[in-house]
């Protein structure tokens, strides 16, 4: 059989095409978005010319600028209360003994990722509501913090996961106890994951609308529910420009959370 | 690590998420059993009215009529969210086999393209779509430049802009667990079934898919559950004018001042959407046995 060719079934006719179709689909629209946020033109459908005065319409926008202020207040506490209590918890499941109560610690953590975000958005609202504390952005970080939780354990328990007990295996039998094994050897190994776990919980904080809608009052505006504000009141190329700005600042952190992940991989 | 240490370590979290999420959700099942506050808030005397109002309405007389308006809204939500996960399921699987087909290093990357979307703020991916739908938008402007049309197609504020907008938030969903699960196919069984004269049709129904069914069983619970409790997409291009759950609980705590009822719907979602998750998981239990 000679010239025949050899079966390759790592290639199906056709599918690299679909697939190049599927990502033009992920990608497309949020390239026409950035596109039309350098528009000059106040119509937004009409091109007239490159220009960055929309973007500079947003930072001269006093509105835009404290609701993006609270935006980082509520993410960074948030951010620094969940990985905190992700880190415990993600070395009490990998590296713990749980004799019961494993099963029930996992789906309660999951929780956050399962009941529909509505649902949890509305059901803080009861709670804050019913214990009569209307205290704003103190609401807010805490409702961020529960949601963040299981965004920032994912990676370290993945990374606990990897790297496996030899290495503590390794200290223990170097006569370190339990807390300088901790310090010298488990937490320095989980740096990278620790902080791929933190940039996670940020931009997940940073993103959240619909919790922050129902649970932030007067004052307590974050940036997301501001520019759906600006939605519903119409199409404008400032919405454009500050959606373009949310955008690029998830992608760089999403990027820098992988790199940092990365690293260290096989310390 | 000593059992009572692991328990400190754990508690945190536990509590956290016992006391600010678990704990309303029961709260939310109360108040779905009392009397609404015109104000906001509930009040004495509890009653079954919540769940009642699902298929009745009260008339001035107090008698109870039928009224399916709601059964309606909370039908054609579970229908867009089963007609979200078939289309995600036919759109994702092609290109997670296309992903395990590469090598490493692009496997790498494809996934990180994959994943990226998830973590671009779902208010922004929805509203892309308002640029290219609307009547003033990208789509029509193309269809008439080229003039294929004259007046703008009402493309938005449908419950097919809607279904898009649900497809394009929760794609990656879809793709990653049937990924995840393929990845770990053994290159030899399909050496195997084509070296027993296999056509790719017969391979992908004979090997690729029963591999994938796990992933997909897994990525249709991730996909169904937030549809069907979604809010954005049914708000911003269904143009708050066709209703789905999200937006009918949503607008029970704020417009309609009726927190029972919201908090009645919201349990039913909980309850569907957990249900979901239990039997998926008892599935995949049984699968792996």
């Amino acid at each position: 059989m000679n010239g025949a060719k050899p079966f390759d079934w790592r290639h199906t006719p056709g599918l690299s095409a679909y697939t190049a179709l599927i990502f033009l689909f992920f990608y497309a629209p949020l390239l026409i978005l950035v596109i039309y946020a350098f528009n000059s033109s106040r119509l937004v459908t009409v091109w007239a010319g490159f220009s960055f005065k929309w973007f500079v319409a947003v930072a001269n926008n006093g509105a835009i600028r404290d609701a993006a202020f609270n935006s980082v207040v509520v993410a960074v506490v948030a951010t620094i209360a969940s990985t905190a209590i992700a880190t415990a918890g993600a070395l009490a499941l990998e590296r713990g003994r749980l004799r019961f109560g494993r099963g029930a610690a996992t789906a309660l953590i999951a929780m956050p990722l399962v009941v529909p975000e509505i649902v949890v958005a509305i059901t803080t609202l009861i709670f804050f509501s019913g214990l009569g504390m209307h205290h704003g952005l103190i609401n807010l970080m805490i409702a961020h913090t529960v949601f963040c939780i299981p965004f920032a354990l994912l990676p370290i328990q993945a990374r606990l996961r990897d790297m496996g007990g030899t290495l503590e295996e390794a200290g223990r039998d170097l006569y370190a106890d339990e807390w300088r094994l901790f310090r010298r050897v488990t937490l320095p190994l989980l740096v990278p994951a620790i902080s791929a776990g933190a940039i996670m919980a940020f931009v997940v904080s940073l993103d959240d609308f619909l919790i922050s809608m129902m649970v932030s009052s007067a004052g307590s505006t974050t940036l997301p529910v501001y520019i759906y504000g600006m939605m519903r009141l119409g199409v404008t190329p400032e919405v454009n420009a500050i959606s373009t700005i949310l955008l690029a600042v998830s992608i760089v952190f999403v990027a820098a959370a992988l790199l940092v992940g990365r690293r260290n991989r096989f310390a | 690590m000593g059992e009572k240490r692991t328990y400190l370590l754990i508690a945190p979290a536990m509590l956290v998420i016992g006391i600010f999420m678990v704990l309303p959700l029961f709260l939310a099942v109360g108040y779905s059993f009392m009397t609404a506050n015109p104000y906001g808030g509930v009040t004495a005397p509890a009653t079954f009215d919540a769940y009642l109002q699902f298929l009745y309405q009260r008339d001035f007389d107090d008698s109870l009529v039928f009224s399916p308006s709601y059964a309606l809204i909370i039908l054609r939500s579970v229908y867009l969210a089963i007609a979200t996960t078939g289309i995600c399921l036919v759109l994702g699987l092609p290109v997670a086999w296309y992903i395990v087909c590469q090598t490493p290093e692009r496997r790498r990357i494809l996934l990180f393209a994959v994943t990226l979307p998830f973590w671009i703020n779902t208010l922004i991916r929805t509203y892309c779509w308002i640029l290219i739908l609307r009547d003033e938008g990208l789509a029509n402007g193309a269809l008439r430049h080229a003039g294929i049309i004259s007046d703008p197609l009402p493309l938005l504020y449908n419950d097919g802009s809607i279904l898009l907008g649900l497809v394009y938030t929760f794609l990656p969903f879809m793709v990653l667990p049937i990924y995840s699960t393929l990845e770990r196919i053994d290159p030899r069984l399909i050496e195997a079934a084509h070296d027993l004269y296999a056509s790719r049709a017969a391979v992908f129904r004979r090997i690729v898919w029963p591999l994938a069914r796990p992933g997909a069983l897994a990525g249709a619970t991730l996909v169904f559950a937030p549809a069907l409790g979604s809010f954005l997409a049914p708000d911003l291009l269904g143009g708050g004018k066709k209703l789905l759950i999200g937006s009918l609980i949503q607008m029970q705590f704020t417009s309609s001042r009726n927190w029972p009822f919201g908090a009645a719907l919201s349990t039913v979602v909980t309850v569907v959407v957990l249900a979901v998750f239990v039997i998926r998981s008892r599935r995949a239990q049984e699968e792996r046995r």
